[in-house]
Parts: structure tokens; C-alpha cells; sequence
């Protein structure tokens, strides 16, 4: 008996310190040595992270987890995804049961400070909006007076409401209902004046209107949502290759490198595509992956503006405009660091 | 005893008019009888007509959702385009004769176990030593040449199923074993089965997923992590366990104490005692009672998306958010995901009213 509880304490120990070893183990390192990559998304939220008809994960959140794969195996398709919910994704971050989350989720300071994470950069800049049907004949929030307002449960979206009306001096009756459906029901069948939600969402609540054009997404943007991809706090090495693989896709894009024409670019004279695609310095090798990183995202999942194309963008269903999420050079926010 | 079986006999006398005068006496026997008759008919036409008429008659059976936007019938495309992924949710699609061939193999296993005849240890160890490790095999692969299946990835329908009926299966044994504790003579196994039950009784279930799901990985070593299937499994099983327990501590205190006593003045030691005189008849007086618990738990597993597992109800929702089918489908959606619950409490309901006739007359 005594015997048997001794090798149970040996064997439990031994656990231990195998756990520890595996924890000092960076990031990088342990996903090497599973041989994937894993990735926490949101349980269902189309364009950004949503099973299609083959049970396979789409979305953009899904696509930046596969850019991220991409970059440390060359194989987009190293990546399992982990459904994670609101309650239970920084959580899965921390006990390091997902790699990175990327989950539609709003980069803030208290966040960042209290967490035990880091955020990447910005990869889609939302903001809270109202949708309102045209009839209402309203051209601005400020207009609206008295309006019934639908949202989803959440204290951020009603907070933001409360706050934006206090300084414009307007009055609003908030409706709460809890599931998307009954919201999206509330608001057709004419009980709630207007509806706020991200933008990206009030996007999508207009795309699937008997007819899309009976509404209007108001001007106002009453609150910032930069959506980033998160990591564990403390090893800045893995949140280099999480930041610089999303660089690279806006970076990509700029350069006009694309899924198609990635091969016939990494020919090209042009010092920085050769440095973005692995011909010349072997800048990926700083960062413990191979030196042909950046082209493997780019062959792998496409350029910034494909993965907002094919999952967000105005031939999709939800039929997104780019909006801020535009390069720099076009008047928008996205601005990768240079390549060197 | 013989009044308690006198009762239920006469009562199905009441309910269940033999001939045909009585039907016709009981249905149009007085004109407010006959009214109400009148009425619930035409009720119950209009409904039939209805739900026929949604079902087939201005029904949608190809196209894409456009085509369904612009009818006001069932949108059958939907359910022929979603089925697979409400069904089995992640499971890669290769391999989802997996999940299914261990479904059907499950649910023949069961058919089987429900037949009085077949039971017995030699079930019992069946269940265990071969039904259950080779479900769990199939499901998660990595050997005999299956390619292994993170459990991350199952979902659906399978997935109800176990997080259920094997949560039940292992909630029975702890259950009765909670409420024997609880009515045990020794004060510290009282206290602590009290304890338990009072406890997890206490508390929600979410709340106790969500201690399985977010807690208990943050006192766990760095860098250990315990399967969140695992996780949410076992939280299930103690929920269970401590209704069962309470469940069956009724049926306990129902059997005259006497019985105990004459037991152990044969000379029979407290486990023969218990099982094979008081618990054989307790555990018959709230089937019940348990399988009302089985129904409502299997139900009750749609819980598990708060800790991000997507159980058969939530691939149907996630389903309906498709940005193809949003705001098209979803009475179509949920009329699925009824049919399908439906159907298995009622088979449940079924086995049990079988199983409280089988043992009325064997004990007779």
C-alpha cells in the first residue's frame, strides 16, 4: 500500500516537472513540437469565424489564425480551431489551452494591463453604429429622439449608448433582447426605432432584410472597437510572428502581391518584396521561422484585401464596405511597418 | 401492498373506455361533450391542414435561399445543405462515417440493453470492456489507422449523446451511492453525502460548467491541461449524480425499515441487504422519477456552448446564422432540432412506462 502511494506521489511529481518543462518551453517551440497550430475562435459568427456547409472553419478570424499557421509551418491548413465565447476566452488564452485567440475581440487597456495578455495589431477596426429604416427619415443619430433602441445584452453597447446620447442631449428607450434573432425580428417587425451593434454586424442585420435598401446605417460611429488577435503575455518572440504575419498580409496588399501572382512577384528586382518573400535576407530566420514566411502566408491564405474580400467584403452575403480598414495610402488605417 | 396495485388498476378502468358505446358515450354523450369533441376536431384539422401545407404543399425542396426567401412553406434545401454539419458540427467531413457508424452503433447498443432478457454482468461488462472504449476509439482515432480527431472537433449529435447518456450512465452508480450514503448510520458518510448533494444541488449547472471550464484549468500546473470535454463530462456526472441520489433516497425511505432488519437478522451483510432486497425495490418505485431526470438532462446538456461545445441544438443555431440561409430558415431549424429531441424523450418515455409494467407483473 505504501509502496503503491510512494509511486503514485514519484509519478505525480514526475508529471509536474514534465508540465513545467513543456510551460518553459516557448510558444513557438511547443507549437513546433505539436505540429499545429491552435487557434481560438468565436463559436459562430459568419464572416468572421463560421462552419461552412463541410463543417470546415471560415471566416477572416479563421484566415488570420491560418496566415499565422501558415507562416510557422508553411501548411495554412495546420491550424485547429478551439470554439471559445465570450466568458471563456481569455481564460483558454491564459491556461494555454489555445495559441492565440482570434476572436473578434476589442484590444483595450484594462485588457492588456490586467489579463496576463498582449494584443497584436489591429486587424479590423469596428465601431458601434445604429441602423434605422429609411422611412424614419433620419439622416443622423442626433436626430433621434425618444427612439426605442434594440441591442443585444452587453453593458459596453448599452453604455455607449447611454453615453453618446448624454453628450448630444438626446433621450433613448433601450430594448434588450437576448438572442440575434428575436433582435433582428424586434427590429423588422417595427417595435424598436433603431438597432445598435457593431458595424460590422449592423452589416450583416441589413444584408438579410427582405430589402436591404428600406435601411440605413447611420453616419455616427459612437464607440472604437479594434478588433486584434490576441496572445499570452511574456513572449514577445511569439507575439512578433503573430504581429508580423498580420503586417504581412496588409503589407502584401500594398506591394499589390497576391494569392496569384505571389509566385511570378518573388521574381520580381524589387528590394522589398524580395525581402517581404524570402529572396534575398533571411529576415524570417530572425524570428525562428523559415526564411520563405512571408511568401507562405501569401500562398497560403492571400493578401489583406482577398481575406476581406472573400469573407466580409461587398460580393459576400454581409457585403462590407472596406471602410477604415483601407491602406493608408487610400485614406484608411491599415499602415504595416516596413519589411527590413 | 396489494392496495397500491388495486389502485393503478382501477384508475386505467376510468382512463381507458373498453367498447365502443363508452367511446361514443364519453366523446358526444351530452351536447357539451359533443361540442368540445366538435371543436378540438376542427382545431386539430385546421392544425393537420396547416402543417401539411407547410410541410409539402408550398414547400421549397430545391433551389438555393432565394428561392425560399419568396416561399412561405418549409425550406427542405436548408435542411439537405445543413445536415451533415447539424448533425456532426466539426468533425472533418472525410470523416463523418465515423461519427455516424458510431451512432447507429450506439443506439443499436442501446436497443439491445433495453430487452429485459439480455441483461445481466455479461452486459454490464460489455458496455464497458468492449461498447464504450470502441465508440471512443472510432470517435477519436489516432490508431488502427483513423486518423486522430482532436475532441475539440466533435460536435452534434454524437456529442449529446455522450455528454447524456454516458453522464447518466456513470451518475447512476455515484447517485445510489449518495443516497446510501446519506442514509448510512455513520455520521461522517452522512455528513459528507449530505454535504455533496446540498452543495452541487445548490449551485446551477452552468455555474459548475463554468468551474469545470474556467476554473479549474487556472489551478491546474502551468502548462497541464485536462480535455474541456473531459471536463465538462465529469461536472455533468457529479450534477447528475446528486439528483439521482435524491431521487433514489426516496425510494429508499419508502421500503419499510423492517426489511433492513429482517435482513440482517438472517444474517445477510449490509451490501447483500441493499442489494438484493431493498435497492431492487426502491429503484423500481422511481423509475419515474429518473427518467423524467434522463429526459430533462438530455436536454439539459444544449448548456455546454456557454464553455464553447457545440452539442447538437447549437450546430442547428450556429447553422442558422449562415449569412446564406440568416433570418430564412429558422423555423425550419428548430422544427428539426424538436423533431429530433422529440423523438428520443419520447422512445425514452416509452422505455420506461415498459419498464414499470415489466416489473409490476414479475414481482407480482
Amino acid at each position: 500500500m505504501k509502496r503503491k502511494f510512494l509511486a503514485l506521489c514519484a509519478a505525480t511529481a514526475a508529471l509536474m516537472v514534465g508540465a513545467t518543462a513543456a510551460q518553459s518551453a516557448t510558444t513557438l517551440e511547443t507549437v513546433k513540437a505539436r505540429g499545429k497550430l491552435i487557434c481560438g475562435v468565436s463559436l459562430s459568427t459568419p464572416g468572421f469565424a463560421a462552419a461552412d456547409d463541410k463543417g470546415r472553419m471560415q471566416g477572416f478570424d479563421a484566415d488570420i489564425c491560418r496566415a499565422i499557421a501558415a507562416a510557422v509551418f508553411g501548411d495554412a491548413d495546420k491550424v485547429d480551431f478551439v470554439l471559445t465565447n465570450i466568458n471563456t476566452r481569455f481564460q483558454a488564452l491564459q491556461s494555454g489551452e489555445i495559441d492565440v485567440l482570434s476572436r473578434q475581440t476589442t484590444a483595450t487597456f484594462s485588457r492588456e494591463a490586467s489579463l496576463g495578455i498582449d494584443f497584436g495589431p489591429t486587424v479590423f477596426y469596428d465601431g458601434q453604429g445604429l441602423l434605422v429604416p429609411k422611412s424614419l427619415g433620419v439622416a443622423s443619430a442626433k436626430e433621434l429622439t425618444d427612439a426605442a433602441i434594440c441591442t443585444l445584452p452587453g453593458t459596453t453597447t448599452s453604455q455607449n449608448l447611454t453615453d453618446f446620447f448624454r453628450t448630444v442631449g438626446g433621450k433613448f428607450e433601450l430594448v434588450v433582447l437576448e438572442s440575434p434573432d428575436e433582435n433582428r425580428a424586434a427590429f423588422y417587425s417595427g417595435r424598436c426605432e433603431a438597432i445598435s451593434s457593431d458595424r460590422s454586424d449592423l452589416a450583416s442585420i441589413r444584408a438579410v432584410a427582405n430589402n436591404p435598401d428600406d435601411y440605413v446605417l447611420l453616419p455616427e460611429t459612437i464607440s472604437k472597437e479594434p478588433l486584434a488577435p490576441a496572445v499570452r503575455q511574456n513572449d514577445s518572440n511569439w507575439r512578433d510572428i503573430v504581429s508580423w504575419s498580420v503586417y504581412m498580409l496588409m503589407a502584401a496588399e500594398e506591394k499589390g502581391i497576391t494569392q496569384a501572382n505571389v509566385d511570378e512577384m518573388a521574381k520580381r528586382e524589387d528590394p522589398e518584396i524580395q525581402r517581404m518573400l524570402g529572396g534575398a535576407d533571411e529576415l524570417g530566420k530572425m524570428l525562428g521561422l523559415d526564411s520563405k514566411w512571408g511568401y507562405n502566408i501569401i500562398k497560403g491564405v492571400g493578401n489583406y484585401a482577398e481575406v476581406f474580400d472573400r469573407n466580409l467584403g461587398e460580393k459576400t452575403k454581409l457585403g462590407m464596405t472596406r471602410g477604415p480598414n483601407t491602406q493608408w495610402n487610400a485614406g484608411g488605417l491599415l499602415y504595416a511597418p516596413p519589411v527590413r | 401492498m396489494s392496495d397500491t396495485q388495486v389502485i393503478p388498476a382501477a384508475m386505467e378502468a376510468v382512463a381507458r373506455p373498453a367498447r365502443r358505446s363508452e367511446w361514443r358515450s364519453a366523446y358526444l354523450g351530452t351536447p357539451g361533450n359533443a361540442l368540445v369533441t366538435l371543436v378540438c376536431g376542427a382545431l386539430i384539422l385546421l392544425l393537420a391542414k396547416a402543417a401539411f401545407g407547410w410541410l409539402f404543399l408550398n414547400a421549397v425542396f430545391d433551389g438555393g435561399s432565394d428561392a425560399c426567401k419568396q416561399s412561405s412553406g418549409a425550406c427542405w434545401p436548408f435542411l439537405t445543405d445543413k445536415l451533415r454539419y447539424m448533425l456532426f458540427g466539426f468533425y472533418p467531413f472525410e470523416e463523418q462515417w465515423r461519427p455516424l457508424v458510431a451512432l447507429v452503433l450506439f443506439l443499436g447498443a442501446c436497443g439491445v440493453s433495453m430487452v429485459p432478457r439480455v441483461w445481466g454482468r455479461g452486459l454490464l461488462i460489455a458496455w464497458a470492456v468492449v461498447i464504450l472504449p470502441g465508440l471512443y476509439v472510432l470517435m477519436a482515432g489516432g490508431i488502427l489507422g483513423l486518423t486522430a480527431v482532436p475532441t475539440s472537433k466533435w460536435g452534434g449529435l454524437p456529442l449529446s449523446f455522450m455528454l447524456s447518456f454516458v453522464g447518466l450512465a456513470f451518475a447512476l452508480p455515484l447517485g445510489i451511492g449518495l443516497a446510501l450514503a446519506r442514509a448510512s448510520h455513520l455520521p461522517a458518510i452522512r455528513v459528507l453525502g449530505i454535504g455533496f448533494i446540498e452543495l452541487v444541488r445548490g449551485v446551477p449547472l452552468i455555474s459548475i460548467l463554468f468551474m469545470a471550464a474556467v476554473m479549474l484549468p487556472l489551478f491546474m500546473p502551468d502548462g497541464v491541461t485536462i480535455d474541456k470535454l473531459l471536463r465538462a463530462q465529469v461536472a455533468i456526472i457529479l450534477f447528475a449524480a446528486a439528483y439521482i441520489a435524491e431521487i433514489v433516497r426516496g425510494g429508499l425511505q419508502d421500503v419499510p425499515s423492517g426489511q433492513f432488519e429482517a435482513g440482517r437478522a438472517l444474517g445477510l451483510h449490509y451490501w447483500q441487504v441493499m442489494f438484493k432486497i431493498i435497492l431492487p425495490q426502491a429503484l423500481k418505485k422511481v423509475i419515474p422519477a429518473l427518467v423524467s431526470l434522463f429526459i430533462a438532462f438530455f436536454q439539459d446538456t444544449t448548456l455546454v456552448t456557454i464553455i464553447g461545445l457545440l452539442d447538437f441544438l447549437d450546430t442547428v443555431r450556429t447553422a442558422l446564422r449562415d449569412p446564406d440561409w440568416q433570418g430564412i430558415a429558422v423555423l425550419e431549424g428548430y422544427v428539426f432540432a424538436a423533431a429530433v429531441y422529440f423523438l428520443f424523450s419520447a422512445l425514452m418515455g416509452v422505455y420506461s412506462r415498459f419498464l414499470e409494467r415489466h416489473f409490476n407483473t414479475s414481482y407480482r
